[in-house]
């Protein structure tokens, strides 16, 4: 698990408040009490990505539900898509050639 | 990366720190890799609009580039791992939509996504309805108007009697009840739909419930009155001519449209006569040259309309 004290070493620009703001709004989870929070590494990529969004990308605040429910429902299926292709790839081997076959018609 | 920063941008060589950032902004909102998962080439874009930026909108090393000390290449900086590799792993369902219609763990409710597949192919348990199939069946004018029975041989050699109902319009569909997909664990079968296309008639054309014809008439008939027959869609009837019709005189066979069904009554028959000379001989000739027609002019309705 990851503290906010080793997040801000990447993050400078990256305030308590601020942070806090997106737990609150449930755009990043975190585990334990406010302000001594422990994140995984998938949540530092996300502060990463949101960082981006926000700061880099200057993409308001308000705009980004909108966008985290469209990035959340996008990697949805590209898991979904991903547990398909491990189920295909157990199918015998003509049953997938001739489901590529009907796909690149 | 060796490529020209300026170009890569999009910017002038002396586009203000503002239009470099603004310019920057609108690629990378474009190509960020997080928004273009699997796309390859969206994440070299991106690559190469950030070092670009990183480049020019450093005023030192901008600098540095104008005056060719250094080019556009760097040392590539260590990326820490970005949110998609997490994201489309498993550890990515820490974030798993949570909005309307989540369908509780992701990954576990494939239906929605490939429901055809599902109730085509029978990989779901419960019985379920059979697809729908749909077919074409070019019909002719008169089995459309009449009604009529025509076999239709499908794709994989089975053949369906299609009771084709009187009246029958260009592009109406039937349903053919069962007769489509085979259902799945006990499941009905689909159905059949069958859209039917009217052939065009060499005489006949048809307007609702009325259908219209132009009926060639000799001289004589038309002069003098006649009977005469005349083919309508349930076979020909005689039709008495008064004498004295004309090219264009336009009768009616009431009830000898398209026949009654269903809710609607029967359309009737237009007939439009065309007045046909025929051969002509001598004794026809020498007749006209003695005869006139004081004041008719057949042309007396264009003139005057000429504009």
């Amino acid at each position: 698990m990851i503290s906010f004290e080793v997040i801000q070493l990447e993050f400078r620009d990256l305030t308590k408040d601020e942070l806090g703001r997106w737990i609150d709004l449930a755009f990043v989870r975190a585990e334990g009490p406010p302000g001594e929070w422990r994140f995984q590494e998938i949540d530092v990529a996300r502060i990463r990505l949101i960082l981006e969004l926000r700061h880099t990308l200057e993409i308001e605040e308000q705009s980004l539900p909108v966008i985290l429910s469209l990035v959340d429902q996008l990697y949805d299926m590209r898991r979904r898509i991903g547990r398909l292709n491990e189920a295909l790839a157990d199918l015998p081997p003509e049953v997938r050639t001739a489901l590529v076959a009907k796909l690149v018609q | 990366m060796a490529d020209d920063p300026y170009k890569i941008l999009g910017v002038s060589r002396d586009a203000t720190a503002e239009q470099i950032r603004a310019a920057y902004r609108k690629l990378a909102k474009k190509h960020h890799p997080d928004l273009n998962p699997g796309n390859k080439a969206a994440e070299d874009l991106f690559k190469q609009v950030s070092s670009a930026n990183e480049l020019l909108s450093d005023p030192e090393k901008r600098a540095r580039f104008d005056r060719g000390e250094i080019d556009a290449s760097g040392a590539e900086k260590v990326q820490p791992r970005a949110y998609r590799q997490y994201a489309d792993s498993g550890s990515g369902e820490r974030y798993a939509y949570t909005g309307a219609g989540a369908g509780g763990f992701a990954g576990e409710n494939f239906e929605d996504l490939f429901s055809n597949i599902f109730e085509q192919r029978g990989a779901r348990s419960g019985p379920a309805r059979g697809a729908d199939a749909r077919y074409v069946l070019e019909a002719a004018f008169l089995d459309a108007v009449n009604g009529a029975t025509q076999r239709l041989t499908l794709p994989d050699g089975h053949v369906l009697d299609v009771k084709i109902p009187p009246g029958t319009n260009d592009g109406d569909v039937l349903r053919l009840r069962g007769r489509g997909q085979p259902g799945r664990n006990n499941g009905p079968a689909g159905d059949a739909l069958i859209e039917i296309h009217v052939a065009p008639h060499a005489f006949f054309r048809r307007e609702g419930q009325d259908v219209f014809m132009d009926l060639p008439v000799s001289l004589p008939e038309a002069v003098l009155g006649s009977r005469v027959n005349v083919p309508t869609p349930a076979g020909p009837v005689a039709m008495k001519l008064n004498p004295h019709v004309d090219t264009g005189t336009e009768l009616r066979l009431r009830g000898r449209g398209v026949p009654a069904h269903g809710k609607q009554a029967s359309g009737d028959l237009y007939v439009k006569l065309r007045v046909a000379i025929g051969p002509v001989d001598e004794k026809l000739e020498a007749f006209l040259k003695d005869w006139t027609q004081p004041g008719f002019n057949p042309r007396s309705q264009m003139e005057g309309e000429q504009k």
